[in-house]
């Protein structure tokens, strides 16, 4: 210690301390000077970088996706409509740790694996601060669920959006076709921009084919959000173009009524106004509820629909092809009085069957297996279309010669698209020498000729096709377009008359003279629905084999399996004099034509007895 | 002249017959007004920072007149009675750091808190305060500039604390604590081949500390110093949200109440660490240096209190008092604005916070005590 007190120097001391406290104060100060070297630099050199950055973290341009159009029907009743339905979306910047976030929203809403999954796949193609949507129609107690723990979910949001909603459900999924997500492959097509705030797109049927009127123009806006990703205000805002509205030639209650006189049998009807073409009704059934497509159907649910074997998905009435059987006679009748090669008055000779000169297979009537024997000795035209006799068309299938028959067929529409204003048309199939030489690489026979004059063989129609040549018929020639849609927005677009048939008028009055004593004849096919009719009906029957049966074999339809009962079809159109309405009707595996006139029947009283009719 | 412009400050303008009554309370009256002004600063910025909460701010202002109270109270205790204490103090606090890691609570796998009749606080919080009383009571008996042997044993004084708080672990008080303690040793003369020595081993030392001492948020914290811009919505968020709403308030600042970096939430911790964006948003850079200014009045007057302290004793404490200060600011400011990685420094005086803020204002009183011994004996 003694030690300590004599080296004890203060004045040394002092100074060793104030030039301590030198070096200390040039040293802050220095520090200081670096400090605010480093907030001038950011502050002002860098002032613009940082300006801009924080305006972007607290503007945000919002999508703010259109009204999407609605359908009406020919009387204004709504067909599809948009309602609001809630929305949980998260924003991934905004979340701290996705797995977490995903599975407490998992308890606190249902989630499926599917949603998760399609979440995680559109999580990898988005634009930054885009919301991507987890699980759409959040029930009350979910949303409320969410708002809740709202504070311990940052980045999530409940948006409010308007949904797709088919209030007919089944009645019209085939004339709608409805909307869904937009997939990854429509991305790589679509107009990104366009639907920037839209999740769903037209997929089928109407909805498809409208899809760029209906959608309408997104709009956008400005907002100030906070770090949680509220909004608070509107900046600006540039408004979306709603969708343009849509109403169609069809009536909802003819629409109803076609689709319960179906019933419970597969099949199909067209019903056309004869005046413009558009599509009274269009029914094909079994149907299915649009409304499930508009989320996302469960796996499960789609799987069922897909595999059924009643195919409920697929519209039979444009996608369906079926052997149009008798129904085509008519047609095929006014191209023998067009050609000359017979007149109302020829009549063949018919024994029941027919024979090609030269050969000896029997061609079979249908009144063979029943009565044993022909209509009568002698048919004529009018004869051969209200009993619908095989061997007359027989004979002047062979006349007439293939190709021939196409050319006088192809002008009402069959074997070609009739260019309906929906998605998924066929075009069937109308057969002739060059046909087959281009699609199966074979020569024509010529008892494929007969087979073509009753509707058969390689000869495929859909229920429309059937229906416009019906309504080409009712028109005197007059081919119109087929339309679904009276009206865009306010504009009506012409239905489009693309040529006419053109035929004699005594012509045309002879095959509505056969055609009314389908109904009204005495022996007509369908003489069992003319009762207690007040109008006069032109009709026609027709029955297609499913299956191909052995010659000589007889058809037997208790032992045939349901599958393969024959097709009942069914054209009309009335009243006579002045038609309004025309019609096509399928039943698969009806058994016969008897399973499909009632239902015209059914339909064409409904709407000639409509009321204001 | 010296004594003309010594007297200034205390006879200026509000304060007409506070000097009799100044001297009787050991008040440094140019201290203290820049105290006030500095926590009457921080209290405008914390009403903005803190989303318009007056619960919030009342609740500083309460602290800061606790603070202002524990001032008063160490002013009033002589630096002799100080430096009898320290050995006691530093005891006590040893002991209770040590009960820290037997008995303490905490948050976040740190234990840092104990609960004495459930009254929480951090021992490690008094250890900021009696680190540089007992080196420096030990170091005024000594002969300066310090020989080695002495050195050590003041290292060995420092080292037993501050490896104690490192242990809880709490890197960031840790290293002010030994860093107060190494002031006193600074201040005392120590040679400049022993301070070159000490930097020189700090830079060796760095390797081993990244592998054997740092955690891994520590060493996440370092990294995302280096480039923020690689984890932008995890650890880099905070230092990228605080340079936006500092750059972005320019010179002029976006006005108070007006910030949207903060008023908007994307500011993280606004009110607490990281108010110095707050500040430098809504009031640009022009309150930046108003800032800065008042901290440096304060620095040189903390200095200029050490400098005419009477005893060595008073002269190392104030010295070392005023450089641990000015290392809280520039920790702070830096780490906000990026230079620095991110350690819990809040920013002295303007920060929300109750407990840092009554041990400064304690250091604060410290400091005025020596001011007072000064006049004392001047008399």
């Amino acid at each position: 210690m003694a030690q300590n007190i004599t080296l004890k120097d203060t004045a040394r001391e002092v100074r060793v301390y104030s030039a301590r406290t030198a070096v200390a104060v040039f040293v802050t100060s220095v520090a200081l000077t670096l400090l605010l070297a480093r907030y001038f630099s950011l502050q002002v050199t860098d002032f613009e970088i940082y300006r801009t950055q924080s305006e972007r973290n607290r503007v945000q341009l919002q999508a703010l996706p259109p009204k999407r159009g609605l359908i009406f029907d020919r009387n204004g009743k709504l067909l599809a409509d948009n309602r609001p339905s809630h929305t949980l979306s998260l924003i991934p910047e905004r979340v701290n740790d996705m797995d977490a976030t995903l599975s407490r929203l998992g308890e606190l809403v249902a989630l499926s694996e599917d949603d998760v999954e399609e979440f995680r796949r559109k999580l990898e193609r988005r634009r930054p601060y885009d919301a991507i949507p987890l699980r759409f129609q959040l029930l009350e107690d979910e949303q409320a669920r969410v708002a809740v723990n709202r504070h311990a979910l940052p980045g999530v949001v409940v948006e409010a959006q308007l949904l797709r909603h088919y209030p007919h459900g089944a009645l019209l999924a085939h004339v709608l076709g409805y909307v869904g997500r937009i997939n990854e492959s429509e991305l790589e097509t679509l107009d990104t921009s366009d639907y920037r705030g839209t999740f769903h797109i037209g997929k089928v049927g109407l909805e498809r084919y409208y899809e760029d009127r209906l959608h309408g123009e997104v709009g956008y806006q400005n907002v100030e959000t906070n770090a949680h990703g509220r909004v608070l205000r509107v900046l600006d805002r540039f408004a979306p173009v709603p969708g343009v509205d849509i109403a169609l030639h069809l009536d909802i209650d003819l629409q109803r009524t076609a689709m319960q006189a179906l019933g419970d049998q597969r099949g199909a009807v067209v019903a056309l106004d004869v005046a413009t073409g558009g599509v009274l009704a269009m029914a094909s059934t079994p149907s299915y509820d649009g409304n499930l497509f508009v989320n996302g159907i469960s796996s499960r649910a789609y799987s069922a629909l897909r595999d059924s074997p009643d195919v409920p998905l697929f519209n039979r009435a444009v996608q369906g092809q079926y052997p149009p059987g008798s129904t085509v006679k008519p047609l095929i009748a006014l191209a023998g009085l067009q050609s000359e090669l017979v007149t109302p008055e020829t009549t063949v000779p018919d024994p029941g069957w027919y024979r090609l000169p030269g050969s000896s297979r029997r061609y079979r009537d249908w009144t063979l297996s029943i009565r044993g024997t022909g209509h009568a000795p002698q048919v004529d035209l009018n004869m051969a279309i209200a009993e619908s006799c095989d061997v007359y068309f027989y004979d002047l299938a062979r006349r007439l010669g293939i190709d021939s028959m196409h050319d006088y067929l192809a002008p009402f529409g069959l074997g070609s698209r009739t260019g309906i204003d929906t998605t998924g048309e066929r075009s069937g199939v109308l057969p002739s020498s060059r046909w087959k030489r281009e699609a199966l690489n074979q020569v024509w026979y010529p008892g494929e000729t007969l087979s073509a004059g009753i509707g058969q063989g390689y000869m495929l129609s859909t229920p429309l096709q059937l229906a416009v040549a019906t309504a080409t018929l009712a028109n005197r020639g007059k081919f119109q377009t087929p339309r679904l849609v009276r009206q865009v927005g306010d504009a009506a677009p012409e239905t489009p008359v693309s040529h006419y048939v053109d035929a004699a008028p005594e012509h045309w009055d002879a095959i509505y003279q056969g055609m009314r004593d389908v109904v009204h004849g005495a022996r007509g096919t369908a003489r069992s629905i003319a009762r207690g009719m007040t109008y006069d009906m032109a009709g026609k029957t027709g029955t297609s084999q499913v299956i191909g049966i052995a010659q000589d074999a007889v058809y037997d339809e208790e032992a045939v399996a349901e599958r393969h009962r024959h097709h009942g079809l069914f054209i009309a159109f009335a009243p006579i004099e002045a038609p309004q309405i025309a019609l096509a009707v399928i039943v698969e595996n009806g058994g016969g034509s008897s399973a499909a006139y009632p239902i015209a029947r059914t339909v064409i009283d409904a709407w000639l007895m409509r009321e204001g009719a | 002249m010296g004594d003309y412009v010594r007297q200034m400050p205390e006879s200026s303008g509000g304060f007409a017959r506070a000097p009799g009554a100044s001297r009787l309370f050991h008040v440094d009256l140019p201290l203290l007004f820049l105290l006030i002004l500095l926590a009457a600063f921080g209290l405008v910025v914390l009403y903005s920072a803190a989303g318009q909460d007056m619960g919030i701010v009342a609740r500083q202002a309460r602290f800061f007149l606790l603070g202002l109270v524990a001032m008063l109270l160490a002013a009033q205790i002589s630096p002799v009675r100080y430096r009898r204490w320290a050995p006691w103090l530093y005891l006590l606090g040893v002991l209770l750091l040590i009960a820290v890691m037997f008995l303490g609570v905490g948050a976040k796998g740190a234990q840092r808190w104990l609960s004495i009749a459930g009254f929480r606080f951090q021992p490690s919080e008094i250890m900021k305060l009696v680190m540089p009383l007992m080196v420096a009571g030990y170091l005024a008996d000594r002969p300066l500039p310090p020989r080695p042997g002495h050195t050590l044993v003041c290292l060995g004084i420092i080292m037993l604390p501050g490896i104690l708080i490192l242990r809880q672990p709490d890197l960031g008080t840790a290293l002010l604590i030994i860093a107060s303690g190494l002031f006193v040793i600074f201040m005392a003369g120590i040679g400049w081949r022993y301070l070159v020595g000490v930097v020189v081993l700090a830079i060796m030392s760095a390797w081993p500390m990244w592998m054997f001492v740092l955690e891994d948020y520590q060493k996440q914290r370092i990294l995302t110093l280096l480039n923020p811009e690689s984890d932008k919505l995890g650890a880099g968020w905070n230092i990228i949200q605080s340079k936006t709403a500092i750059g972005s308030g320019g010179w002029q600042g976006k006005g108070w109440l007006q910030g949207t970096q903060s008023q908007l939430d994307f500011l993280p911790e606004s009110h607490t660490d990281f108010i110095i964006a707050v500040l430098a948003e809504e009031f640009g850079l022009r309150g930046v240096i108003l800032l800065l200014s008042l901290y440096l009045l304060i620095l040189l007057r903390g200095f200029w209190i050490g400098m005419h302290a009477q005893s060595t004793f008073g002269r190392l404490l104030a010295g070392t008092i005023t450089l641990t200060f000015f290392v809280y600011i520039f920790v702070n400011m830096g780490m906000v604005s990026g230079l620095l990685p991110v350690v819990g420094v809040p920013l002295p005086l303007v920060s929300a916070g109750g407990t840092s803020l009554v041990t400064l204002m304690a250091a604060f009183g410290l400091l005025m005590s020596i001011a007072a011994e000064r006049r004392v004996i001047g008399q």
